[in-house]
C-alpha cells in the first residue's frame, strides 16, 4: 500500500477555554487532493478547531503542520502566503470596494507578497491581474457584476466572490467553514456545483459544515467531531453506518 | 504621467487651474489677498495628507498638529543654523517630521480604532508640553522660535551671503512675500495633491482601502497589514510637516500652539467637512473652514450693531448679544454648528453633497471607485 502524501496534520491538538476542553486529543491528517469533511452537532468544536488550523487561536498544546511546515505560532497572514486560504462562514469580503478589486487584491498578494511599497504605478496598469481576475469572476459567473460595490451583493454572490478570492491564489489548501451557512435552497446548489467544479482541479479542501446534503455531495473523507473529540473518522459511506455516529450527530439532529 | 488614466488627469487639470487662479475667482469673496491664499494651499496640503491616513486607511488621529508643529520648528532652525533658503527648509522640516511619525506610528499603531486615537492625542499633547517645558532650549517656550540676526547660518555664511535688518526666508535669493508666497506653497499643494493621487491609485493605495474596509480579510488574504498602515501614517506625517514647514515660511515664528489638540482637532474637522476618502473634498474643507474662520473671527459687537440696527430697540441689542457669541473668540462655536449638522444630514461630507446634486441632474449611473472613492462615513 503507498504512502498518501499528508497535506495537513493537525497533531494531538488541545484547546482549552478555561475550565472547557473545547479540543481534545484531535489527531487529522488530510490527504492531498482529497476533500475532507469535519462535521458535528453545535457545540462540537469545529469552528475552533478550523480557527487552530488558520493561526486565529493558538493551540494548548500539540501542533499543526502544513506540508512540513509547523503553522503553529505563525500569523494568519504567513499561514496564507505558504498557500492555505480560507471562506469564512459569514463572507469576509471588501464591502465597499468593487467586485473586481475584490478579486484584484488576493492577486496582488500572491504575486506581491505580505507588504509592497507599490504606491508609484497606477492600478489600471496592472493589466496582467485585471485579466486573472476577469477570469476568475467568469469561471464563477460573475463577470457582470464586476463593477458593482461588493457590500449591495447577495448573500449567494458574496459566497461566490469569496471563493474566487481565494481560488485566485492557487491555494495548496482551502479552508471553508459552513459555506453554505444562512443560503436559501438555491444558493446552496449553484455553491455545490460551484465546489463540485474547484474539486476537479485537485485541490486540498478541509470543509465545516452542518448540512449533511453539501457534505455528502462533496466529501471523500469525514471526519465527526462530538464534544471536542473526533469519534469517527472515514469515507462518507462508513461514517454513515457508524453507529456511534448516528448516536451524536446523525440521530439526534435528524 | 502617460500611465494616468484620463479622469485621473482631468481632475488634476482641473484642479491646478482652480488654484492658480484662486487670486482671480476668490477677489469677489474678499478672500484674494496673499496672507489668506497661502493658509488656503498650507492647511489643503495638510488636510490632503491627513486624509491618506483618516480616509484611505481609516485610521483617525487625532494627533496631526505635532507633526505639523515638528515641521515648523525644523523649517525655523534650519533657517537658523542652515539657511534662509526655503528649500533646505522644506527637505529638512520633511524628513524631520517624518522620522518623529515613524516612532509614534510605530507606537500608536499597535492598537486600532478609538485606542488608536486616544494614543495620538496623547502623543501629540506630550509634545505640545514638551515644547513648552522641557524643550525650551530647542522650543524657546512660550516666546516661540524665532529668527535673529546673529543666527549662525552656516551654510550662508559659507557662501558669505550676508542679511541687512531682519532675516526672512528667501527662495534663491528671492523674497516670498505676497503673490509669490502663494504661488509658492500652491506649487506644493499641487505636487501634494498629484502625489496623493498617485498613491489612491496604485496598488498600495487599495490595500489601504482594504484594510480600512476589512481588516480581517486583509490578514487572510497574505497581507502584513502593520507595515502599510505605518507607511501611510508616516506619509501622512510628512505631509503635515511640510504643511508646517510652509507657515514657518510665511511667517517664521514657530510656536507650540501649533501642536496643541485643537489643531490636531481642526484637520478632522477639515476632512470631514469637504469628504473623508474623497481627493478634493479635504482640500475644500479646508478652505471653507479658513476663510469662514477669516470672516467670522473679524466680526464684532460694532458690526453686529449695525447689522441688526433695522430691528426695534430691545430686540437688536438681543440679537447682538446671541450673535456674539457665535463671532469672534466664538467662531469655533459656529464651526461646531456647521459640524454637527454635516455629520448628520450629510456624513459624506461636501462631496457628498455635490455627488447627490449631481445625481439629480444625471441618472446615468457611475461606476465605483474611479477618480472619487465613495466617501465613507466617520468611523
Amino acid at each position: 500500500m503507498s504512502q498518501p502524501n499528508v497535506v495537513l496534520h493537525v497533531a494531538d491538538v488541545h484547546k482549552r477555554f478555561g475550565g472547557l476542553h473545547a479540543l481534545a486529543d484531535i489527531d487529522l491528517q488530510v490527504e492531498e487532493g482529497q476533500t475532507h469533511a469535519i462535521i458535528g452537532p453545535n457545540g462540537a468544536g469545529k469552528s475552533t478547531l478550523l480557527n487552530v488550523i488558520i493561526g486565529k487561536l493558538p493551540p494548548s498544546s500539540g501542533q499543526v503542520v502544513f506540508d512540513g511546515t509547523v503553522l503553529t505560532g505563525r500569523k494568519p497572514y504567513q499561514i496564507n502566503q505558504l498557500g492555505i486560504a480560507r471562506v469564512f462562514q459569514t463572507p469576509e469580503i471588501f464591502g465597499d470596494l468593487s467586485v473586481l478589486h475584490n478579486v484584484m487584491i488576493p492577486a496582488l498578494a500572491k504575486r506581491d507578497g505580505a507588504f509592497k511599497l507599490n504606491m508609484f504605478r497606477s492600478l489600471d496598469s496592472e493589466t496582467g491581474i485585471r485579466e486573472e481576475a476577469e477570469h476568475m469572476l467568469e469561471d464563477v459567473g460573475m463577470l457582470g457584476r464586476r463593477e458593482m460595490a461588493a457590500g449591495s451583493l447577495s448573500r449567494g454572490d458574496k459566497r461566490r466572490m469569496e471563493l474566487a478570492m481565494c481560488l485566485i491564489q492557487h491555494p495548496r489548501l482551502l479552508l471553508l467553514d459552513e459555506p453554505t451557512a444562512g443560503m436559501s435552497r438555491h444558493d446552496t446548489n449553484t455553491t455545490i456545483e460551484l465546489l463540485k467544479k474547484i474539486k476537479s482541479r485537485g485541490m486540498t479542501k478541509v470543509i465545516i459544515e452542518h448540512d449533511m446534503h453539501v457534505v455528502f455531495s462533496l466529501a471523500d473523507k469525514i471526519s465527526v467531531l462530538a464534544q471536542g473529540r473526533i469519534i469517527a473518522d472515514g469515507t462518507p459511506d462508513q461514517v454513515r453506518g457508524n453507529p456511534k455516529v448516528q448516536e451524536a450527530y446523525l440521530g439526534g439532529a435528524h | 504621467m502617460a500611465a494616468m488614466p484620463r479622469n485621473d488627469l482631468l481632475l488634476f487639470a482641473g484642479f491646478t487651474l482652480a488654484v492658480l487662479t484662486m487670486p482671480i475667482w476668490l477677489a469677489p469673496f474678499g478672500a484674494a489677498y496673499p496672507d489668506l491664499l497661502q493658509r488656503f494651499m498650507i492647511f489643503g496640503i495638510f488636510a490632503v495628507g491627513f486624509n491618506i491616513l483618516f480616509g484611505l486607511t481609516g485610521y483617525l488621529s487625532f494627533g496631526h498638529a505635532a507633526f505639523f508643529g515638528v515641521g515648523s520648528y525644523a523649517a525655523v532652525w534650519s533657517f537658523k543654523l542652515l539657511s534662509l533658503d526655503v528649500i533646505p527648509a522644506m527637505i529638512f522640516a520633511i524628513i524631520v517630521s517624518g522620522l518623529f511619525a515613524l516612532v509614534i506610528g510605530y507606537i500608536s499603531l499597535r492598537r486600532s480604532g478609538i485606542y488608536f486615537s486616544i494614543l495620538t492625542l496623547a502623543f501629540a499633547q506630550m509634545s505640545y508640553n514638551m515644547a513648552y517645558s522641557v524643550l525650551t532650549p530647542i522650543t524657546n517656550g512660550e516666546t516661540g522660535l524665532q529668527l535673529t540676526q546673529s543666527d549662525p547660518r552656516h551654510l550662508d555664511s559659507a557662501l558669505a551671503a550676508t542679511v541687512v535688518g531682519q532675516p526672512i526666508p528667501t527662495l534663491l535669493g528671492q523674497s516670498l512675500g505676497g503673490f509669490s508666497g502663494f504661488y509658492f506653497c500652491a506649487g506644493f499643494l499641487i505636487i501634494a495633491f498629484f502625489l496623493a493621487q498617485r498613491i489612491t491609485g496604485s496598488p498600495f493605495g487599495m490595500m489601504l482601502k482594504g484594510i480600512k474596509t476589512n481588516q480581517t480579510r486583509m490578514h487572510y488574504t497574505g497581507f502584513n497589514t502593520k507595515p502599510y498602515t505605518l507607511a501611510a501614517f508616516v506619509i501622512s506625517g510628512m505631509y503635515a510637516g511640510l504643511a508646517g514647514a510652509l507657515l514657518a515660511v510665511t511667517d517664521p515664528l514657530a510656536g507650540a500652539e501649533r501642536m496643541q489638540w485643537t489643531a490636531s482637532g481642526e484637520v478632522v474637522l477639515m476632512t470631514i467637512l469637504g469628504g473623508a476618502g474623497t481627493l478634493v473634498g479635504p482640500v475644500i474643507g479646508a478652505w471653507l473652514i479658513k476663510y469662514f474662520e477669516n470672516i467670522f473671527s473679524a466680526i464684532n459687537d460694532g458690526i453686529l450693531r449695525r447689522f441688526f440696527d433695522f430691528l426695534p430697540d430691545g430686540v437688536d441689542s438681543a440679537m447682538v448679544t446671541v450673535a456674539s457669541k457665535f463671532v469672534g473668540e466664538g467662531w469655533f462655536l459656529t464651526l461646531g454648528l456647521v459640524f454637527v449638522i454635516i455629520v448628520i444630514f450629510l456624513p459624506g461630507g461636501i462631496m457628498e453633497g455635490v455627488r447627490r446634486i449631481a445625481h439629480l441632474f444625471n441618472r446615468a449611473p457611475k461606476a465605483p471607485g474611479k477618480a472619487n472613492p465613495q466617501p465613507q462615513p466617520a468611523e
